[in-house]
């Protein structure tokens, strides 16, 4: 509705949600019914058990499935932090620039947080750029 | 034929004056929604088949996101629709009972606390308002760099430290924007529940969601409500409101035992 002049807040990419809130109207956010139907609504031990629990993890896949392409851009973003050879030396930092420029590369190809999960996923977090 | 079906419920009402039950609703497995009445109340129900919606069935289809979506709607469409006949209480996901008469009895059971809610959030609805920013508006200014003398590595480091800070420091000034634009709306509420940030993959947005609140409103002031939204985002363009509702009281019916949450407490990168 309101939004400041330099970014466009906030963006509705494709495939997530259906179509924005309306107001007045239905409204019709996946995420706005399941933090709702999952989370809220009055609680009633029923004869079928899916028991609160099984609630509560499932919302917690619900957002490790959704959210895997956003954390692994944290992972990317953070991927410093865990990496021992910043720690010292002349050769880490060649290291460095070395992993550096192959890290612009990605984000050029617009590929750097799903290729960072990778890195992750595969072998952990040790120097795998080694060449 | 009830040894194959289950009833699942939506919601509790006061039985409608007409007695009519919800003709034109059709629930989470396509089936007639009805009415089952006990105590003064009436639990709005459907009939759905165990092998769907037995325990087992119902584990494996909730690891399914795609019908997880589809049943989790037509739930959310069964208690919106019934809210248009008179107030209603939502009930939580997956409420399901072997039969009706298992629906009564527990209609019998919990009357009063029923009656009670119901007249609690009589005439009264609730509105979702969430406010998202970008990080980049609630930045500090710019320090001088402090490279000088530094190795291009630890250089490196110090700078992502100092742009860690920032995030926390951008955050922080959000969430204390985001506190003022709660407090004038829930001028306007008679309570208000606080929902965790969404997931922005799930939500679909960019940027922080500092902000995702319920009110619950009067009726007669739901126009001035989401025009108070509209007023707050002039006010405070670096936080975009989003209005949602009028949702029927999801957020309000639960035993009064509501825990406030706190704004969250981590600084999302």
């Amino acid at each position: 509705m309101n939004q400041s002049s330099d970014w466009n807040p906030p963006v509705r990419r494709t495939g997530a949600a259906r179509e924005p809130d309306r107001r007045g109207a239905e409204p019709s956010s996946l995420a706005d019914i399941l933090e709702r139907v999952l989370d809220k609504g009055i609680v009633i031990a029923g004869d079928i058990q899916i028991n609160l629990l099984d609630i509560e993890l499932l919302t917690i896949k619900i957002r490790l499935l959704v959210a895997s392409v956003d954390r692994a851009k944290e992972m990317g973003i953070d991927w410093w932090e865990h990496d021992p050879s910043l720690s010292s030396g002349a050769r880490d930092v060649l290291e460095e620039n070395e992993r550096l420029r192959r890290r612009v590369g990605e984000l050029e190809d617009g590929r750097g947080a799903r290729r960072e999960d990778d890195d992750h996923e595969d072998h952990g977090v040790e120097r795998e750029d080694e060449r | 034929m009830n040894g194959s079906l289950a009833t699942w419920l939506y919601a509790v009402t006061a039985v409608p004056e007409d007695g009519t039950p919800p003709r034109e609703l059709t629930g989470v497995a396509d089936e007639p929604v009805r009415l089952v009445e006990a105590a003064g109340l009436a639990a709005v129900v459907g009939s759905v088949p165990l092998e769907d919606f037995g325990e087992d069935a119902l584990r494996d289809h909730l690891e399914d996101l795609e019908w997880l979506e589809r049943t989790a709607r037509a739930h959310h469409r069964v208690i919106n629709g019934a809210a248009r006949h008179g107030q209603v209480i939502p009930l939580r996901f997956a409420t399901l009972y072997h039969d009706d008469d298992r629906v009564r009895a527990m209609l019998q059971e919990r009357r009063d606390d029923f009656t009670a809610t119901l007249r609690r959030v009589a005439g009264r609805t609730e509105w979702g308002v969430k406010g998202y920013v970008d990080p980049r508006s609630f930045l500090p200014d710019p320090d001088e760099p402090t490279d000088a003398g530094e190795s291009p590595g630890t250089a490196y480091l110090l700078r992502r430290r100092a742009q860690r800070q920032d995030q926390e420091t951008a955050h922080l000034r959000a969430t204390e924007r985001a506190e003022e634009v709660h407090a004038s709306l829930a001028a306007l509420a008679v309570a208000t529940a606080a929902h965790p940030p969404q997931d922005t993959a799930l939500a679909a947005y960019e940027g922080w969601m500092v902000l995702n609140n319920s009110y619950l409103v009067p009726d007669a002031l739901g126009a001035e409500f989401t025009a108070l939204v509209t007023d707050l985002g002039e006010r405070y363009p670096a936080i975009t409101l989003e209005v949602s509702g009028p949702w029927p009281p999801y957020s309000f019916t639960a035993p009064p035992n509501r825990v406030e949450e706190a704004q969250p407490e981590e600084t999302p990168s």
